[in-house]
């Protein structure tokens, strides 16, 4: 556990680092970004938490056995969409033209609209749900490793 | 019906991937209900396997396009190239699919009453599914990124899954090394496609094959693809993860490890035959995977011999069967220019050396389960200090006496069929070649006539009094690969004819693996 | 001759990078430093691909803000980019392994840990 001024400092940070991968995820298929890169970003939010407070706090508010039930919803969520495009093809992209997100962008330059892209975004954000939680628990499994711990099971 | 036909390439990936992700899910109601469900998706895709085998069987190479309109619509209008991930699904593919199935049908039952007192059960299902994934997509696929990342997959789950008793140093250690190996071969992969990619801007196999110029580039990226592949399928003299992690990892695993090595050499086939056949003379290189093929046979027994840990012995023999399918096929490679050579014995040839892998990834399958069941019951792979199992342990000395006649080549099981096959068009090929091969066949039936009298014959030993049968779900395991080889023993003829021959025929005939994709592009 | 050198350096540090990649996995004994030899390998083969995608003068392809012009190419960004995802896991899963090995033996020499021999 390190000082209180980091402790504080991570705290308020949290919420940012949070949100900035929530931003990357959902604007993934329209900026670089996408599910991995805001998973990553989240998870390192993760990391910079349990620099801060100690491998052995966090495990008490982070529980290795919910990051798995969340990291294979994450992946349901992704087949999921794959098996729902069957009536076509697998991995057929459903969505297009319909109201979710189902829009075309226009060609040119524009600021971008969230709206489209199908089942992309949906499938990135299946993805944003696995990596985030994936990388936290290897994360913080190694974490409770290195200090001789065992997690739980 | 007609829905599971079309979708069944797609489905014979999915299902199993559905399961491995809904196993840490569902383990919450019960191990008992995790463990049914994990069966029946398996069984489901081995059905969707079998659907998806008469099909080709009858109506030839299957494409299914993903998220494509069609199925076969592999190029869209308007392009000239194939631009979706594909699946191309030929005779050899389907081939390499049926023998991952049955191994995996079996390892899966076995492990179920193997692992039941292990923790971090659920993380052995998923990864399980996740390295039957790996194996049938690296099988299925059209295009070369596919076959890197489906490498990697089956790469880290097997390795996984070979360190998964972390409890004992030596797994961890034998997990380390394969990872380290699997890495290293990836990354030359991905190294070779990159140059590829560079060089002609695809990435679909067909598409390259139809393109190949076979310049010093295509050679480089040959070369770095044959290592990669050598090293996965541990070929010597790039075979030295094998014995240690083949060694280590839980019974039910080693099989599955085995038959991933087996689909990189499919992998090393598809990239000789179809990407670069037909470009070049292949005698050259036809004669490097026959020096490599006998390297393997002779210097695996010949390693095996003094073994005394029996599943590193059984290991060394894995690496020396290798040997048989690489110089079968390697000997079809050699003369596939020459078309009278090539009718005479180069595709009788072939057909041993790929009979043989099916052969072999289910007799030796059969043998490292045997082998993992004394572990499960005496704890010790030492032969020094077994003796008698024979008195307690019936069923499985049955398992074992099939499965070390069959690796012998002894008559009538399915070994002596492949084996033969091998000797009779090799010996026209080149009769040392033939000489050798039948050389290393004495020598393995010597070692494994030594492993059967340490370990099961002689009288009853004091400490092994208490030794039970092992559980029902692991005899029932290997039994399913018992009756299997029973049953090539005694068809092999049919099974030539009906599975074998087609494969053959997919890795020969290039034109039509071409055709499959680039047939709509003038 | 001068606009093809700064074509070439990607290429030349992909060549000095996989030189000492392979270097430091075949000769080095600490198990950490032989990851960092696969993480290094990793890196020259991404650079190596990600570089022959580079079109002179070309823009980054992001569909909604690209000028007129040439785009570099998408797709080996996307190739390196599942490339890196498998990376991370690898190197995970072996870090993890060296962190098991490390707590049975005491030791991450490759030399000292091999249990497994012959």
């Amino acid at each position: 556990m390190l000082s209180k001024i980091v402790r504080t400092i991570s705290d308020q940070l949290i919420l940012f680092i949070l949100i900035y991968g929530l931003y990357i995820i959902i604007h993934g298929h329209v900026t670089p970004g996408g599910g991995f890169q805001g998973g990553a970003v989240i998870a390192s939010g993760v990391v910079m938490m349990i620099v801060a407070f100690g491998s052995g706090e966090i495990k008490k508010s982070l529980r290795e056995r919910h990051l798995s039930v969340v990291e294979s919803s994450g992946a349901l969520i992704f087949i999921g969409m794959a098996f729902a495009g069957m009536g076509t093809l697998f991995f057929y992209n459903f969505l297009v033209g319909t109201p979710v997100f189902g829009g075309i962008p226009p060609t040119g330059p524009n600021p971008g609209d969230v709206w489209t892209g199908g089942v992309i975004p949906l499938m990135n954000f299946g993805v944003g749900l696995k990596v985030s939680a994936g990388l936290s628990a290897v994360i913080l499994a190694m974490a409770l490793f290195s200090r001789g711990e065992e997690t739980e099971e | 019906m007609e829905f599971l036909t079309v979708h069944s390439p797609a489905l014979v990936v999915a299902v199993p991937l559905l399961a491995a992700f809904i196993t840490p899910l569902i383990s919450r109601i019960g191990n008992k209900f995790r463990d049914t469900v994990n069966v029946t998706f398996l069984s489901f895709a081995a059905f969707l396997m079998a659907v998806l085998a008469v099909d080709i069987y009858t109506s030839g190479t299957r494409i299914y396009t993903f998220g494509a309109t069609v199925p076969e619509l592999a190029i869209p209008e308007h392009y000239m190239v194939p631009v979706r991930i594909i699946f191309q699904v030929d005779g050899i593919s389907i081939f390499m699919g049926l023998t991952t199935t049955v191994v995996a049908l079996a390892a899966l039952v076995y492990s179920l009453q193997f692992v039941k007192d292990e923790t971090g059960q659920d993380r052995f299902y998923s990864l399980f599914m996740i390295l039957y994934v790996g194996m049938v997509g690296l099988e299925f696929t059209g295009d070369m990124f596919n076959m890197f990342v489906f490498l990697e997959i089956l790469s880290i789950a097997g390795a996984g899954l070979a360190s998964y008793r972390v409890n004992l140093a030596d797994a961890v250690e034998g997990g380390f090394k394969y990872i380290v190996i699997s890495a290293i071969s990836a990354l030359l992969v991905l190294f070779a496609i990159g140059i590829l990619y560079g060089e002609y801007n695809l990435l679909s196999i067909a598409a390259l094959a139809h393109n190949m110029q076979f310049t010093t580039l295509d050679m480089i990226a040959l070369a770095l693809l044959g290592i990669a592949f050598v090293m996965k399928l541990a070929g010597v003299p790039l075979h030295m993860w094998a014995p240690d992690t083949y060694a280590v990892a839980p019974a039910g695993i080693t099989p599955m490890i085995y038959t991933s090595s087996a689909a990189s050499m499919y992998a090393l086939y598809r990239i000789t035959f179809t990407l670069y056949g037909g470009h070049f003379d292949t005698t050259a290189i036809g004669w490097i995977v026959i020096i490599l093929g006998v390297l393997s046979m002779f210097i695996g027994v010949m390693m095996a011999i003094h073994q005394t840990d029996i599943k590193r012995l059984m290991a060394y023999h894995a690496i020396s069967q290798s040997g048989y399918m690489l110089l079968g096929v390697g000997v079809g490679l050699a003369v596939l220019t020459d078309p009278v050579a090539l009718a005479a014995y180069g595709r009788d040839a072939m057909n041993g050396g790929i009979f043989h892998i099916i052969n072999n990834a289910l007799y030796k399958g059969m043998l490292f389960l045997t082998a993992e069941a004394i572990f499960f019951r005496i704890g010790t792979r030492d032969l020094n200090r077994m003796g008698g199992l024979g008195h307690n342990m019936k069923w499985t000395t049955i398992f074992f006496i099939i499965g070390a006649l069959a690796i012998s080549g002894i008559p009538p099981f399915n070994g002596f069929a492949s084996k033969l096959l091998i000797y009779e068009s090799v010996f026209r090929f080149n009769p040392l070649l033939s000489v050798i091969a039948m050389f290393v066949s004495l020598v393995t039936l010597a070692s494994f006539t030594k492993v059967f009298y340490s370990a099961f014959t002689g009288p009853e030993m004091s400490a092994y009094k208490e030794v039970r049968e092992v559980p029902k779900s692991m005899l029932i395991g290997m039994g399913v690969m018992a009756a299997a080889i029973i049953f090539f023993s005694i068809f092999p003829g049919l099974v030539v004819n009906t599975i074998v021959a087609p494969a053959t025929n997919a890795l020969i005939d290039q034109a039509s693996y071409i055709n499959g994709v680039m047939g709509a592009v003038p | 001759m001068m606009p093809y050198i700064p074509y070439n350096i990607p290429f030349v540090a992909v060549a000095l990078l996989m030189g000492v990649s392979l270097f430091i996995i075949l000769f080095k004994r600490n198990l950490i430093k032989i990851i960092m030899g696969i993480a290094i390998m990793g890196a020259a083969v991404n650079l190596f691909v990600v570089a022959l995608g580079y079109r002179a003068g070309g823009v980054a392809p992001i569909y909604t803000s690209t000028p007129e012009g040439a785009m570099v190419l998408p797709v080996p960004q996307a190739l390196i980019l599942t490339s890196i995802v498998i990376a991370v896991s690898v190197i995970a899963l072996m870090l993890t392994m060296v962190i098991h090995t490390y707590r049975h033996t005491g030791d991450i020499d490759a030399k000292k840990s091999r249990l497994l021999k012959g």
